[in-house]
């Protein structure tokens, strides 16, 4: 656990030593208010005190934001080389893998706790459900931490960032978008099967503030086959 | 701490990086790496690093091995990789500070140990600079200071000296040696008067195997087998000389030095020294010895000669 902490500590300090993080920080926190305030079904559209708005739409902006973050995790300590110096340390590859995933959680969780003023304003214009308010941010853990172990997974197949962040897309994309389109086509135990593995009924499930043991287990999975298969992909030297 | 390695094989695809490698460093001794390029020296380095796994045979640390207890084993070897690679958006000292936490020293002592590596690789100057900004030089001084920040009892470096000045290399040679005294060190290179400066055995490997090995002495020994001298004697007739010369019991053979003075070549018979005789020859005949010298086969000759293909 020790060994986590210390790479999850480099890792954050890299990403606020560089202007990456605040860059990120600034296009989320632009995007999602831009969508939550002032377009579309914004707050004042729906004419409700919810962040029902904001919840949607995060959704979407971390969908992009976590696969940019997690690129180079592995991939350009690949490149460099820096994974020889780490991995002949006292430390395994499945220590480094979770040591990176909670360093981009962190910087996730940190946006998200800026995003307060949000609920500080709707809170002031009308009465507010607190529990969905809170499930919602949890609902956004969740879906953040699925992405971050399916980024880090596509990141140790390759050197290439760029084809690391692109190959993140593309499986996030089943799980944000496509199961969800399979389910509607299909009928029957197929149209179950898509539903249960798409993310977005999971997601819209606990943000709506039913905590269902059946949305926890699908989101730890998503996790840990992630760095599971990142870690498979990162012993591959080994094998002969 | 010993480092036995046994019958090892690494295997990359169809070619055998390393070929049923075996051999042993005892503590307190520096063991030179030798080999042309692609010989299998960093794939051995990176075994024992436990960075890489083997297809056959094992290695022990202080009597762990690295496949069982890659942890233990890790906390015990200091490593430089060929490449040196570091984290360029990160100052020296935080640098410095992340491996040693990683490498678990205690945090009471972190503050110490950095100071010291700081001191001992000469980095004072460039700690606060981030490693993007240093020359290859300092990085290869950073590349150390991590491998030795934890103390290791085993100190495992790659090429340690390319990239640096002439002073530079006297240094770290100079500190590798220091180093080798207590610790167990095995370091590549393919500078071999840099192998023979520092180390107190020399291994020379190629295609993955052990062609000859031994301490600098003991290799030119059997590379040159019988003594063989060289003889310059002043005032003689070329041509008496020469067969006077041959006429010595001990002599093998007789050959004119290539400069065309009265120089000779005088090979020995098998384990028997001229030099003796070749004196009480030229002091009966009144000849005076300009030269008389032993003829050392050059370490150049014998890893050409073991690794010529």
């Amino acid at each position: 656990m020790k060994q986590v902490l210390i790479i999850m500590k480099r890792e954050l300090q890299s990403v606020f030593d560089s202007l990456l993080a605040y860059i990120m920080i600034v296009i989320f926190l632009g995007f999602s208010g831009f969508f939550t305030w002032l377009y579309g079904a914004d707050v004042f559209f729906v004419n409700q005190a919810t962040l029902q708005s904001f919840f949607s739409i995060a959704y979407w902006t971390l969908f992009f934001f976590i696969p940019a973050l997690t690129m180079k995790q592995i991939a350009e300590e690949r490149k460099t080389g820096t994974i020889e110096m780490l991995l002949t340390k006292p430390i395994s590859d499945w220590q480094i893998l979770w040591g990176k995933f909670l360093a981009v959680l962190s910087l996730i969780a940190i946006a998200l706790a800026l995003t307060f003023p949000y609920y500080l304003t709707v809170w002031s214009l009308g009465p507010i459900d607190n529990g969905a308010v809170w499930s919602g941010y949890f609902g956004l853990l969740l879906i953040s931490s699925a992405y971050i172990s399916i980024g880090l997974f596509a990141s140790s197949l390759t050197n290439n960032q760029i084809v690391a962040f692109l190959l993140a897309l593309f499986i996030g994309i089943f799980f944000h978008i496509l199961f969800g389109i399979l389910a509607s086509s299909f009928s029957g135990s197929a149209s179950a099967i898509f539903n249960y593995l798409s993310l977005s009924t999971h997601y819209d499930a606990v943000s709506r503030g039913v905590i269902d043991s059946k949305d926890i287990i699908y989101f730890l999975s998503i996790i840990f086959l992630g760095i599971i298969s990142a870690e498979a992909v990162m012993v591959k030297r080994n094998i002969n | 701490m010993d480092i036995i390695v046994e019958n090892i094989t690494k295997t990359y695809g169809l070619q055998n990086a390393v070929d049923n490698l075996s051999f042993k460093v005892k503590t307190g001794e520096v063991l030179g790496f030798l080999g042309p390029n692609g010989a299998g020296k960093t794939t051995t380095m990176k075994a024992i690093s436990c960075y890489l796994s083997l297809n056959q045979g094992d290695i022990q640390v202080g009597g762990y091995s690295v496949s069982k207890f890659p942890g233990e084993v890790k906390k015990h070897i200091g490593y430089l990789p060929e490449n040196n690679p570091l984290y360029h958006d990160m100052p020296v000292i935080d640098y410095l500070k992340f491996v040693a936490e990683l490498q678990g020293v205690d945090k009471s002592k972190i503050e110490g140990r950095i100071s010291e590596m700081i001191r001992v690789c000469g980095l004072k100057g460039e700690k606060h600079k981030k490693i993007r900004e240093l020359s290859k030089g300092y990085r290869q001084r950073v590349g150390l200071a991590q491998a030795l920040i934890h103390d290791p009892e085993v100190l495992i470096l790659d090429e340690p000296t390319t990239g640096l000045d002439p002073n530079q290399i006297v240094e770290i040679r100079e500190l590798i040696r220091q180093i080798g005294q207590e610790k167990t060190v095995i370091l590549s290179s393919h500078i071999l008067a840099e192998v023979e400066a520092t180390c107190d055995r020399i291994l020379i490997i190629n295609k993955g195997k052990i062609v000859a090995e031994g301490t600098s002495e003991e290799l030119r020994r059997q590379a040159q087998g019988d003594e063989i001298l060289k003889v310059c004697i002043a005032e003689a007739e070329k041509n008496e000389a020469f067969e006077e010369l041959n006429l010595l019991p001990t002599v093998e053979l007789v050959d004119f030095y290539s400069d065309g003075g009265t120089c000779f070549e005088v090979h020995s018979k098998e384990g028997v020294s001229s030099a003796k005789p070749i004196f009480e020859l030229c002091v009966k005949k009144g000849w005076f010895i300009n030269e008389l010298t032993p003829i050392e086969a050059k370490l150049e000759d014998i890893f050409r000669e073991v690794t010529k293909n």
